[in-house]
């Protein structure tokens, strides 16, 4: 699941906030317009937008996913790049997408595609921003969780660098990176013991290192993860990559 | 119902010992196949790809390689069949057998043989067929099935093995130690090796240019099985051609390293047609059953790139799914992610019964990460999704989404839907008579809705 070559750069960038920052991480959201205003970018939030449309897709009704796509591809239309604080959101944008359009190539969805973002890709790749001026208070230990949409992108490389680069964080590594959370949106639902027994095992794992803070690329392993972790009674201190960023900055 | 996935199910009720073999087992075929791949090389991806550029270039032009490899084959002296359907290879397999007056034969591991159920069909035809695999044979004495490509016995512990011996009268006495095991089979199966007049075994690569047959065990099994027989017989499915013996580089390196862990497996045979004047022993016939079974009619679906697969198992090995359903959960020869999309179109009329299949899975693509020939195997699980759902497959797994499609293209719908889930902060939702949402609140807690504020606060952030 490569990304494509050659994104568009741009002093203004579209946000595409998600379904899941829309109803629960508002402030996931709000921390990616904050770090990108900060660096200078100027950010616009097309206010017609809803989904990308992968739990339709996900689910193999591409005729409702298709809908979804064609309104989302209308909705950031355009030559602006769009910046997305999701791996899998952006995958969908990028790879999903011409998977399920694949027979009838979509011109406004292949364009989407091409100005697709995941934000810490952006920053680092895009921006070229190598080192964040951050500080951690006191030695943090980071556990990072580089979900699985962001396999074979540059998102991982670019997430463990920038963390690597705070004051006072360390990227403590652990076991079995690899594995699944086992969310994989309505995966969790449709299979929920085989789904909460892979959360439990990369908890896990997770925790083997006792981390001071998770740290993820997508609100939705994240919010598996957390949501496990409290249940039984072992919770732990998560947050996106893009609020560690913030909230580190002097 | 939803959540009522017969493979959820299937990891619901598998037993600890059962499910510890195969996580155990499937770990550490992962980690020995990482370990393995990036001590040798410095981009084990670059090599994997040129792995897949060779199957798909012959998978495209597999006619004129298919006949290029008969060709090379007859004229090295072996006979060599085409099937078309399981029945038709099981047949062809018989008539050799039967012209050849065998009536005991040994057989060394293949999932081919698996596929068509050969082992049954030829006992009932009154043919004694052996596996001399060591996995396979604790298999065919326990009437089980294999549940993983390599390692038929994954989910088999050493005890349960011990035990098999103790019942089948193989050992006097119960021993678990792995080198006691491994030595009383082999001391049983020698003396049947001798007796036997025929060897089937499966061909990992048939080379079109030359006509060789590249076979790999690591028990030498296949190897010691031709050297008493005057009969071999070769099943392999038209897939495993590749263009030309110099292929055998890329894909004999690929094999072992994400098979076990093994830069070469333990015995690599190279077969160049039966027995020559010059040669001591070995099968004066030598008989190569190509076979198709659906294989055909996958190279025209949508879903043609499974037809790269070499059958390492490293798929299932990393699979979330498989190690904790187990190969069995998946209810055909083939399991895990590479069974996934395999079974149900192979078995083409099977599609409704197995169309779950492809459902099993959280679309995380370690398979496709770890696969020697990249087989993008998540594009294609969703692909048979798309199918399923085209095709009116009824399945538990399918949550209505045109309710969603309607809601996420009418953008104000969708905003007062996000105000108003704030509601939700305040209803005992975890008590709601709805059996999914049950069942996923009882793991896990749902973080509180703060729906529409992001959109609230960017509106004031923008004015400011």
């Amino acid at each position: 699941m490569a990304n494509p070559i050659a994104r568009p750069l741009n002093k203004r960038v579209l946000l595409m906030g998600t379904c899941l920052c829309d109803a629960f991480y508002d402030d996931t959201a709000k921390a990616t317009v904050e770090v990108l205003e900060h660096l200078g970018i100027s950010v616009e939030f097309p206010d017609n937008q809803t989904c990308c449309g992968q739990p339709a897709f996900n689910s193999g009704d591409w005729t409702a996913s298709r809908k979804v796509a064609r309104h989302t591809a209308s909705v950031f239309a355009g030559e602006l790049p769009v910046i997305v604080p999701s791996g899998s959101c952006a995958a969908m944008n990028f790879h999903g997408n011409l998977v399920q359009f694949e027979e009838k190539p979509d011109p406004a969805i292949t364009s989407l595609a091409k100005r697709t973002w995941e934000v810490m890709d952006f920053i680092y790749n895009g921006l070229g921003i190598k080192t964040w001026p951050g500080k951690f208070e006191k030695s943090t230990r980071l556990a990072f969780h580089r979900s699985c949409h962001a396999r074979g992108t540059c998102t991982g490389e670019a997430v463990r660098t920038l963390l690597a680069s705070i004051e006072n964080a360390e990227v403590v590594p652990f076991g079995e990176a690899e594995q699944c959370c086992g969310f994989g949106g309505t995966f969790s639902v449709t299979f929920p013991h085989i789904s909460g027994k892979m959360g439990t095992l990369k908890l896990d794992r997770i925790l083997d290192i006792q981390p001071d803070l998770l740290v993820g690329i997508d609100m939705s392993c994240l919010m598996h993860l957390s949501g496990l972790a409290q249940t039984q009674g072992r919770p732990v201190k998560h947050l996106h990559a893009i609020q560690v960023l913030r909230d580190t900055l002097p | 119902m939803i959540g009522n996935q017969l493979i959820d199910q299937y990891a619901r009720n598998i037993t600890d010992e059962k499910q510890h073999s195969v996580i155990n087992g499937a770990a550490a075929g992962t980690e020995k196949r990482y370990q393995v791949l990036h001590k040798d090389y410095l981009d084990p991806d670059a090599i994997r790809k040129i792995a897949a550029s060779i199957k798909d270039h012959t998978l495209h032009h597999l006619g004129e390689y298919l006949a290029k490899a008969e060709q090379a084959l007859v004229s090295r002296g072996v006979n060599v069949h085409f099937a078309s359907t399981d029945e038709d290879a099981r047949q062809t397999i018989l008539s050799i057998l039967q012209g050849h007056g065998v009536t005991q034969l040994t057989k060394s591991k293949s999932m081919a043989a698996e596929e068509i159920h050969l082992n049954p069909f030829l006992i009932e035809n009154g043919v004694e067929c052996l596996e001399s695999d060591l996995g396979e044979f604790i298999i065919q004495l326990d009437d089980d099935e294999p549940s993983h490509i390599v390692k038929p016995i994954i989910h088999k512990n050493r005890r349960e093995i011990a035990a098999t011996f103790l019942r089948e009268g193989i050992a006097a006495d119960y021993n678990d130690d792995p080198e006691t095991i491994t030595r009383r089979a082999r001391v049983h199966l020698r003396e049947k090796y001798m007796r036997a007049q025929a060897g089937i075994t499966g061909g990992n690569f048939v080379c079109a240019d030359t006509g060789r047959v590249a076979l790999v065990t690591n028990e030498g099994n296949s190897r010691f099985g031709m050297a008493p027989v005057g009969v071999h017989i070769a099943l392999i499915g038209i897939e495993k051609i590749i263009p030309q013996e110099k292929d055998l580089a890329v894909f004999l390196n690929l094999l072992g390293r994400s098979a076990t862990g093994q830069q070469l497996t333990v015995y690599t045979e190279f077969i160049n047609g039966p027995k020559s004047a010059n040669q001591p022993d070995g099968p004066e016939h030598m008989h190569v059953v190509f076979m198709d079974n659906g294989r055909t009619d996958v190279l025209a679906s949508n879903c043609k790139e499974i037809l790269r697969c070499i059958r390492c198992g490293a798929c299932q090995n990393v699979c979330p799914v498989y190690r904790q359903a187990s190969g069995h959960a998946y209810r055909s020869t083939y399991g895990g992610p590479v069974g996934a999309v395999l079974s149900p179109i192979l078995f083409g009329s099977r599609f409704p019964e197995l169309a779950d299949l492809p459902k099993a899975s959280s679309l995380c693509g370690a398979c496709n990460e770890v696969c020697p020939v990249d087989i993008p195997i998540p594009d294609l699980l969703l692909r048979l999704r798309d199918k399923a759902h085209r095709e009116h497959v009824h399945s538990p797994a399918a949550i209505p989404m045109s309710p969603f499609a309607t809601l996420a293209t009418s953008p104000s719908l969708w905003r007062t839907a996000m105000t108003m889930s704030k509601a939700m902060n305040h209803l005992p939702i975890q008590v709601a008579p709805i059996k999914p949402l049950q069942d996923w609140l009882g793991q896990r807690t749902l973080p509180d809705s703060h729906g529409g504020d992001f959109r609230k606060w960017f509106k004031g952030h923008k004015k400011s």
